[in-house]
């Protein structure tokens, strides 16, 4: 078998690993190689072809595939070598990777990784609603690759369970092409999307958004979807038996959540977390596993790309100092913690302190709080927000820290 | 007067902004509180005399790599001609090559907006 070596290997040519293999290649790594399994790079957002991205890196209101064309372009300027149309099958702990491109098969033993997978979407299997087992149930980004890449429309009157954003948008995305979108049902209390895409993408065209239902049941005896029963929901999200309706449609669309794709991860033995089912990882998106680190949906699943960007900067930085043998592993390290009202941060510890930013998800809408970042009893950072949605991530920069003196950090909303 | 809320969405923030507002042509505005920017001072303002969006969606492409050419508008256009636009651009076919910001069509529904390209569309290998 061949075998490869390299300093650095980027697995993902989305917008995670584009902005990782940038960042690196600008600190100073000189050996870098960045993996795609596409044909091209860009990854999830070549099928976004919606607008608003970039407003925090760019300033401006970009498409997917415009804001990956940024990125893309500084790949190429920067002569960063991509494998396209290339797998990684496994990851082993101590770095070594087995990809396979067109039928041949090679070893590359990395000194670093970066592990920029992305997340995938949450199927019907996920939620297990009972029913017929027709054709027509889709989850919302398969349906956004087949109307945008593939010129495929899958069907005219739509169903929507779940306010993820992907299907806020897709709602719209088909009521422009033609098709009836009947209703989105939400099981939750509140939506789990932006609330500009509630406005922009169901208010706008009259789509009525349902909270506390969900879909009980679907009816497509021959072969195709017919129809969902759709209920009402207690608390406990346990449908609530009489409150049932029967929505004629031919399509069910499912926006009920993204995963972080951690198969390799898992392979290689990285700690993950429970609550992100991503990594583990330091101030430095390092995981447990010395030289593997982590950025992107594959590490938390975020709502804006801006953000994986900059995530992903801080990956690809610290990866090519970790392969200069810059970044000290050595020290000690603390733990960050969930507080009252947050339902996860991350990085999950702090070891190196040159730039903290703590990124966080609440557990619940909610206005006028103060979000607090303490060492027991100790304040070390307050700021007030207006409102709190656990659809929007929360970032708080606690810039340059001493670790020496402190024995762990909390973030709550008070 | 009419008190209601907006959701702005001139950018990720969705920031929910509070408005006092007169009926009549064009509306007065009286009060908005609530919005972390001065754009979304703007925006509520348009918001209540003649609500603007932009959109995107896809035109088919001959002969090239993909089949098909995302595209967006530039500028805002009013919510009501969203469904007019959209029908124009229906009719388009393109031909490859396709660069991103390659501009397909002017002023659709009498509007003024231009239809831009948002990704390279090389032409196919033969």
């Amino acid at each position: 078998m061949i075998r490869e070596k390299h300093d650095l290997v980027i697995i993902g040519g989305g917008p995670a690993g584009l902005a990782a293999a940038v960042a690196a290649k600008e600190a100073g790594c000189s050996d870098i190689v960045l993996v795609e399994r596409d044909r091209i790079l860009g990854g999830i957002l070549n099928q976004c072809i919606h607008d608003g991205f970039g407003l925090h890196a760019f300033k401006e209101a970009l498409s997917g595939p415009e804001y990956a064309d940024r990125f893309i372009k500084k790949v190429r300027e920067l002569q960063i070598p991509v494998m396209e149309k290339t797998i990684v099958l496994d990851l082993s702990k101590d770095k070594v990777l087995r990809v396979s491109r067109e039928g041949e098969i090679k070893e590359i033993e990395a000194k670093a990784v970066v592990l920029a997978m992305g997340c995938r979407e949450r199927t019907r299997g996920a939620l297990s609603i009972p029913g017929h087992r027709p054709a027509g149930v889709y989850t919302a980004g398969t349906v956004q690759n087949l109307v945008n890449l593939e010129n495929i429309m899958p069907g005219k009157h739509v169903v929507i369970l779940g306010s993820g954003d992907i299907g806020l948008i897709m709602a719209r995305r088909m009521t422009l092409e033609g098709a009836k979108v009947e209703a989105v049902f939400e099981v939750l209390p509140y939506s789990s999307g932006l609330q500009r895409n509630i406005r922009q993408c169901l208010d706008d065209y009259g789509i009525p958004l349902y909270l506390s239902m969900t879909v009980v049941d679907i009816y497509g005896p021959k072969g195709r979807v017919e129809g969902v029963t759709v209920a009402k929901v207690d608390e406990k999200r346990r449908p609530i038996a009489g409150t049932e309706r029967f929505v004629p449609c031919d399509t069910l669309l499912l926006s009920v959540g993204l995963i972080p794709e951690n198969e390799l991860t898992r392979e290689a033995e990285v700690a993950i977390d429970n609550i992100t089912q991503g990594a583990d990882v330091d101030d430095s998106c390092m995981t447990k596993i010395p030289g593997v680190f982590a950025c992107g949906n594959v590490l938390h699943v975020h709502d804006l790309v801006d953000f994986v960007s900059m995530e992903a900067e801080r990956a690809g930085r610290n990866a090519a100092r970790y392969v200069a043998g810059e970044l000290s592993e050595d020290g000690a390290e603390i733990a960050v913690r969930p507080g009252e009202g947050v339902r996860y941060v991350v990085p999950q510890r702090i070891k190196h302190g040159d730039n903290v930013s703590l990124a966080f998800r609440v557990t619940a809408p909610s206005r006028d709080k103060v979000i607090e970042v303490r060492d027991g009893d100790r304040v070390l950072k307050t700021r007030k927000e207006t409102r709190l949605h656990p659809a929007e991530m929360v970032w708080v920069d606690m810039g340059k820290m001493d670790i020496s003196g402190i024995s762990s950090l909390e973030v709550r909303v008070r | 007067m009419i008190e209601k809320e907006f959701i702005c969405v001139v950018c990720p923030n969705g920031c929910s902004i509070k408005t006092q507002y007169e009926e009549g042509n064009p509306p007065k505005l009286i009060s908005a509180e609530g919005m972390r920017c001065p754009r979304g001072k703007t925006w509520i303002q348009q918001e209540i005399e003649n609500p603007m969006r932009t959109f995107s969606t896809s035109v088919l492409v001959d002969g090239g790599d993909f089949l098909e050419a995302s595209v967006r508008l530039t500028k805002p256009v009013p919510l009501a001609k969203v469904f007019d636009i959209m029908a124009e651009i229906k009719k388009i076919k393109l031909q490859a090559p396709l660069s991103i910001g390659d501009v397909v069509m002017k002023n659709p529904a009498g509007t003024e907006t231009e239809v831009i390209v948002t990704r390279n569309v090389p032409l196919k290998a033969k």
